[in-house]
């Protein structure tokens, strides 16, 4: 609390506003659920209807281990809050596939040794499937040697730079790239 | 099944999202949240804590600081190692380093308790610290011991005179910064009430029985009724040996409340809670003749430690088994300081000592005009040449020429900066890898149910180190069964104890206790059916028995251990497998048993800006007999990756007027990220089988691979530019003056 | 982070009005800002969800520039096939920030106001005047490493962190800024952000009742765009020091150019003393050096980022070197 907020001023904004009634769309339900409008999407997924595949790393957007896809993209779910999400169509970890029913992706990580301690992985793999619809749609990358074309080759530079906001601390590194180059060879999404 | 590249069998759980870490569990009910409260000073004391708001703030359930916390065990320096100690919070106004908690807020929701967490007012009475290391690093006292219990100094030899005498000398002061483990799972705990007076502590920790001790020492409880529950461990790296005050600090609140209450560490909070590598200040000195033979080797260590919780890492015992030299000299001092305490991170002292002795051996390489692959060579002791014991399975020359074969390294530039790509200076660099292979006391049970499946029970953990994978594949082999019939049950405090994940002891140590509890589970199902006339196994040769595909064979008889079971041990049959601690196995003073490993890479430094990026690199260990190639690749690379890191990129700061860390979190405490690792890393290790070490022949594996690496870099940094830096890491401003002028 | 009240607009005048009142403020992207209310550094009472506005278009402007909507997130910028090639020292300098998770939840307004990343700005138990105005700068006398070289006070010597708004000062955009009132006014890159003097806290011109709706780009000149980035690792991190560089050349002779640096002051920084070394003189290195000195005269270092001197020197001699050459 800074010195010049009034004592005042910062117990006004104690009083928790009333939960948000609110309706969710993940991994294709509705799920409902009253939240505090300071609930981070990333702390409704975990702490309110239990998803915990989605991982907090950081709490900051420095470690990616929150990522889910939000309409096909790929975001941070510690930095947005789960109000602002209604319409959405949230995807997370287990909706991507679950242990009898791999996703090619979560395949291609299991079979490529592509985590250690695993705690990254959710959103690495989420990352991943983000990221191949990204270059599929050609989007540049900071490797790109020319960002005015519109195609973008999938080579391993531009997977190790695309999946760089997904820190893994066991340093996975080669076998996730291995693992994204294998999924994408195979023709997964 | 020993030796195959089997996939983690916990990886579909991983990979899809269904592990459950320590924060992730509900079978005890809708838990409480707990927010630390952190000093905002680094010395001094409370003089007023006003908790009102914050009590009476929405959801708010307690408010515990020193003034209501409850009585607690003392932290007993009898109780042989930190990790098993009692760790008592919130014991008095005092405050010993910046961060320290001075409150545990605990709320209905996590929302609340990070809000109330603010509203604690905290004033204090700052002391004078001693925050600096450069400002007091002269002022320095002698440990006792070193980590583990190694010498503080040794000597052999004359080393003044060694040295005095030497043709070519190097004699260099190098420099580490204050690292963390950092796994990307920060420290979480969370604490339910069970039964009378019984807790059940889910928390990411890597030695579940020192967790249970130090929480029953803590909260002065019997360990009995203290359940440790750790199935999965978001990564560890050292920082999760112990427990920190997230465990402490749950368990005193669910006590006072009756309610399973849990508490994470913010990452922020990871930095200044859990403890660090100690920042360090080492003069190397080598003294040899032209031929490149050692006379003289010391290595002197000065690190940090908390005053009040003694570390020193072993920065120097590492060399005393490297290298032949006559006349040697190691020791260690300490300076303390008002901050976190030490503790070890990733191969402690090995990383940092090896990345300073091997970045000297490629100078005294440079001065002799000399490949450095073929320096160390030319040292390659016959024995241990501290503890003048024979070598168990010492194959560190193999490792480097294998590994200069493989990657290339007579192409390597003759002159340093002499190899420009566009705008990249190139630069190859090597090191040697060496770390000392440990063994602790471990039991494990072997259970055989009934269907024909068996459980492995062991409070053994996985901290992504494999120990699910391996021990599955060492009991089928054990037991003669398929994968799919062995079943991991690890993590639990109410299982048999091990020495858990860390030292890079836990493979061998769980792997070998299994090994054991199969032969004696082995035997005791032969004794049953070869006793038994209802077994076609009746009478036969036990020793002529073949466990294989759920069956015993003996000759042309064979029968299912199913029906074994099922008629002599209708609720299952179970033995045990233990291992003991390495100072009553007379093979660990007998021999020098260490792992071995030959690092190179290949860095780029761009000319005009001195950013520094690995373009390859290739190691090749020695680590005895392997129990997986696919999961032991990975954890080697992971550590080789460490290196990179360590050389290039990790340092935390301490800004001296507070005792605070300034780059707490993951935007400014640098890890090597996707990009800053090529594809083209690997991995290679060599065919081997330490007899001295294990009854399998394996050795650790998950520490070597940092040992040297960083080294490897900053070599290939050297001879990228011709610009030596000793002040780790080698980050743009150190090499900046030494780049070539723009035309 | 305190409790506040949240509601997503639906109508852009009446977002402005909202967020007038006080205590309130935007959010969209939240990538910045809910960063900094998780740590109690910014604290609204009453939260305007804008991320849904109808101001997502990039649209061609009569002139031949082009319009990017404030709510345009930084990814579909970046991808933009108009922006690519006719911009794409914007593309680059898009796709060098960040990660791609926040690239596509950052939005292209909240990118240019988005805060200072230094460590004392985030502690605060720390002085900051930016955070808490007349609490002191515990960056000088600090762990400095990432601060300011140019343009910096007594008072605060933090950088502004957008890689973005360093290219689209290299471009001469214009922001667009809509009252409540309905009024437009535009202002231009360069003088929409101010320098810290005594008030680091007033950290560009927008106003308590102002929304930025738009970014303007005029045409491009001709000639070859580049944005360099200098950081220690790889990837995801904030910069050092950049260079936005566009450079029009003929026959070995610069026409014209533009020249913007990134991670050296509290804004983008704007150095027309480099453009007019450069403007008609020889496509060669020593125009370049004349150029950086130009551009680096008044250069302070504060310890240890007193290295970014040089390396901004040599960062845009070299993107100099590159633009002019291949032109």
């Amino acid at each position: 609390m800074s010195a010049s907020d009034t004592h005042a001023m910062r117990r006004s904004q104690v009083e928790t506003a009333p939960p948000s009634a609110i309706k969710l769309n993940i991994n294709d339900q509705v799920r409902q659920l009253a939240v505090d409008p300071r609930t981070s999407l990333l702390d409704a997924l975990r702490e309110h209807l239990r998803l915990s595949g989605t991982k907090k790393g950081c709490d900051h957007g420095q470690c990616g281990a929150c990522t889910v896809l939000i309409n096909g993209r790929r975001v941070l779910s510690c930095l947005t809050l789960a109000v602002m999400h209604e319409d959405d169509e949230i995807m997370t970890i287990e909706g991507l596939g679950d242990p009898d029913h791999l996703h090619p992706m979560q395949r291609a990580f299991v079979e490529c040794d592509g985590f250690q301690c695993g705690y990254c992985t959710p959103g690495q793999i989420c990352s991943a499937v983000g990221m191949l619809a990204e270059v599929r749609a050609g989007w540049p990358s900071h490797v790109t040697t020319d960002v005015s074309s519109s195609r973008v080759a999938l080579t391993d530079d531009e997977i190790r730079e695309r999946m760089s906001g997904n820190i893994c601390r066991c340093a996975a590194y080669p076998n996730i790239v291995a693992a994204i180059r294998g999924s994408a060879e195979g023709g997964a999404t | 099944m020993i030796g195959q590249a089997v996939n983690r069998v916990d990886g579909p759980l991983k990979a899809t999202g269904r592990a459950a870490y320590a924060y992730e569990h509900w079978e005890a009910g809708q838990p409480l949240y707990g927010f630390i409260v952190g000093a905002t000073i680094g010395k001094g004391r409370i003089t007023r804590i006003d908790t009102e708001d914050a009590e009476g703030a929405p959801g708010v359930q307690l408010v515990m600081t020193y003034l209501n916390a409850p009585a607690q065990g003392p932290r007993d320096e009898s109780i042989p190692f930190e990790y098993w100690r009692a760790q008592p919070m919130l014991t008095g106004p005092d405050i010993h380093f910046y961060g320290e908690p001075v409150a545990l807020v605990v709320a209905e929701t996590f929302e609340q308790a990070r809000d109330a967490a603010d509203l604690v007012e905290v004033e204090y009475r700052a002391g004078r610290g001693r925050f600096d290391f450069g400002e007091f690093e002269d002022d320095t006292y002698i440990p006792k011991t070193v980590n583990a219990g190694l010498p503080t100094d040794t000597a052999v030899g004359d080393f003044d005179a060694g040295f005095a005498g030497a043709e070519v000398k190097v004699d260099q002061q190098y420099t580490t910064p204050y690292e963390f483990s950092m796994p990307i799972e920060p420290n979480a705990s969370m604490v339910a009430p069970h039964g009378d007076d019984d807790l059940v502590v889910y928390v990411s920790c890597q030695i579940t029985d020192a967790a249970r001790d130090s929480v029953a020492g803590t909260l002065m409880m019997d360990p009995e009724r203290v359940h440790i529950v750790t199935p999965f461990v978001g990564g560890g790296f050292g920082s999760k040996l112990g427990i920190h005050s997230e465990t402490i600090l749950a368990a005193m609140a669910a006590r006072a409340l009756g309610r399973p209450v849990k508490v994470t560490l913010t990452r922020q909070q990871v930095f200044q809670l859990v403890g660090m590598r100690p920042t360090s200040s080492q003069r190397v000195r080598l003294g040899a003749g032209h031929d490149g033979r050692l006379a003289a080797i010391a290595h002197d260590v000065t690190m940090h430690t908390n005053p009040d919780v003694e570390y020193a890492e072993q920065t120097a015992a590492t060399v005393r088994s490297l290298y032949a030299a006559p006349h040697r000299l190691t020791s260690h001092r300490l300076t303390a300081l008002d901050l976190p305490r030490g503790t070890d991170v990733r191969a402690p002292g090995e990383a940092p000592g090896m990345l300073s002795v091997e970045s000297a051996m490629d100078e005294l390489a440079d001065a002799l005009g000399m490949d450095p692959v073929e320096l160390r060579i030319r040292n390659e002791p016959t024995v241990d040449p501290e503890r003048n014991v024979p070598y168990s399975d010492r194959h560190l020359v193999e490792c480097l020429r294998e590994g200069a074969r493989r990657f290339g390294w007579e192409n390597r530039p003759a002159t340093p900066a002499s190899v420009r790509e566009g705008r990249w200076l190139i630069g190859y660099g090597m090191s040697a890898a060496i770390r000392g292979h440990f063994q602790g006391p471990t039991t494990v049970r072997v259970r055989l149910e009934p269907d024909g499946t068996a459980v492995i029970q062991t409070d053994m953990t996985d901290i992504g180190t494999g120990t699910y994978t391996i021990l599955t594949q060492v009991g089928a082999e054990g037991l003669g069964l398929p994968l799919e019939r062995v079943r991991i049950d690890l993590g639990r405090s109410d299982h048999p104890s091990s020495w858990g994940s860390g030292g890079s002891w836990g493979a061998t140590n769980s792997s070998t206790a299994v090994h054991r509890a199969c032969a004696a589970l082995r035997t005791k199902l032969l004794d049953a059916a070869l006793g038994d006339t209802r077994s076609p196994l009746h009478g036969q040769d036990p020793s002529a028995a073949v466990f294989s595909d759920g069956d015993v064979a003996i000759g042309g008889a064979s029968e299912a251990l199913r029906e074994i079971v099922a008629r002599h041990h209708p609720d299952g049959v179970e033995a045990e497998g233990q291992t003991r601690f390495m100072g009553d196995d007379p093979n660990y003073s007998d021999y020098s048993i260490n792992t071995y490993g030959a690092h190179f890479a290949e860095v780029g430094v761009d000319a005009d800006t001195a950013e520094t990026r690995l373009r390859r690199m290739l190691s090749v260990f020695s680590v005895g007999r392997v129990f997986n190639p696919k999961t032991a690749r990975s954890q080697l690379i992971g550590g080789m990756i460490w290196g990179v890191g360590a050389a290039l990129e990790e340092e935390a700061v301490v800004d001296p007027r507070s005792g605070a860390f300034v780059n707490r979190d993951f935007a400014g405490y640098l890890v090597p990220v996707h990009g800053d690792i090529p594809a083209d890393i690997d991995a290679v290790v060599l065919e081997g089988y330490d007899d001295k070490a294990n009854p399998l022949g394996a050795k650790g594996i998950g520490e070597v691979g940092i040992c040297g690496s960083g080294a490897a870099v900053a070599n290939a940094v050297f001879n990228a530019t011709g610009v030596r830096v000793r002040d780790f890491p080698i980050t743009i401003e150190k090499l900046l003056p030494g780049l070539p002028a723009m035309v | 982070m305190r409790s506040f009240t949240y509601e997503r607009a639906t109508d852009t005048r009446a977002a402005v009005a909202a967020a007038a009142q006080p205590g309130a403020k935007f959010i969209s992207g939240g990538t910045n800002l809910l960063d900094l209310m998780k740590l109690d550094i910014e604290y609204p009472s009453h939260l305007v969800d804008i991320s849904r506005l109808p101001l997502r278009d990039i649209e061609e402007l009569p002139d031949g520039g082009l319009r990017i909507g404030a709510q345009a997130r930084n990814s579909d910028v970046a991808a933009d096939p108009r922006v690519r090639t006719r911009y794409p020292v914007l593309s680059e300098a898009l796709v060098s920030g960040a990660s791609g998770q926040l690239r596509n939840k950052a939005s292209t307004g909240g990118n240019l106001v988005q805060r200072t990343r230094c460590p004392y700005f985030y502690d605060t138990a720390a002085g900051c005047n930016k955070r808490d105005p007349g609490s002191g700068c515990a960056a000088i006398g600090g762990f400095n490493r990432i601060h300011a070289i140019l343009g910096a006070s007594e008072s605060c010597i933090a950088t502004h962190p957008s890689d973005m708004a360093v290219a689209m000062t290299a471009l001469d955009a214009e922001i667009e800024l809509l009252r409540a009132d309905g009024s437009v006014r535009r202002v231009a890159i360069t003088d929409f952000y101010r320098l810290p003097g005594d008030t680091p806290h007033i950290e560009n011109v927008l106003g308590d009742d102002e929304m930025i709706t738009g970014v303007l780009l005029p045409p491009p000149l001709p000639g070859r765009q580049i944005y360099r980035k200098v950081r220690d690792r790889a990837s995801y991190e904030f910069a050092l020091v950049s260079v936005a560089a566009v450079v029009s050349a003929d026959r070995g002779t610069i026409r014209e150019a533009r020249v913007a640096f990134g991670g050296v002051a509290h804004k983008p920084w704007r150095s027309v003393e480099a453009e007019d070394a450069l403007t008609d003189h020889p496509a060669r290195m020593d125009t370049y050096r004349a150029a950086a000195e130009a551009a680096l005269r008044g250069a302070v270092g504060r310890g240890d980022n007193d290295f970014k001197i040089e390396l901004a020197k040599r960062t845009l001699c070299r993107t100099l070197a590159q633009a002019a050459g291949a032109s």
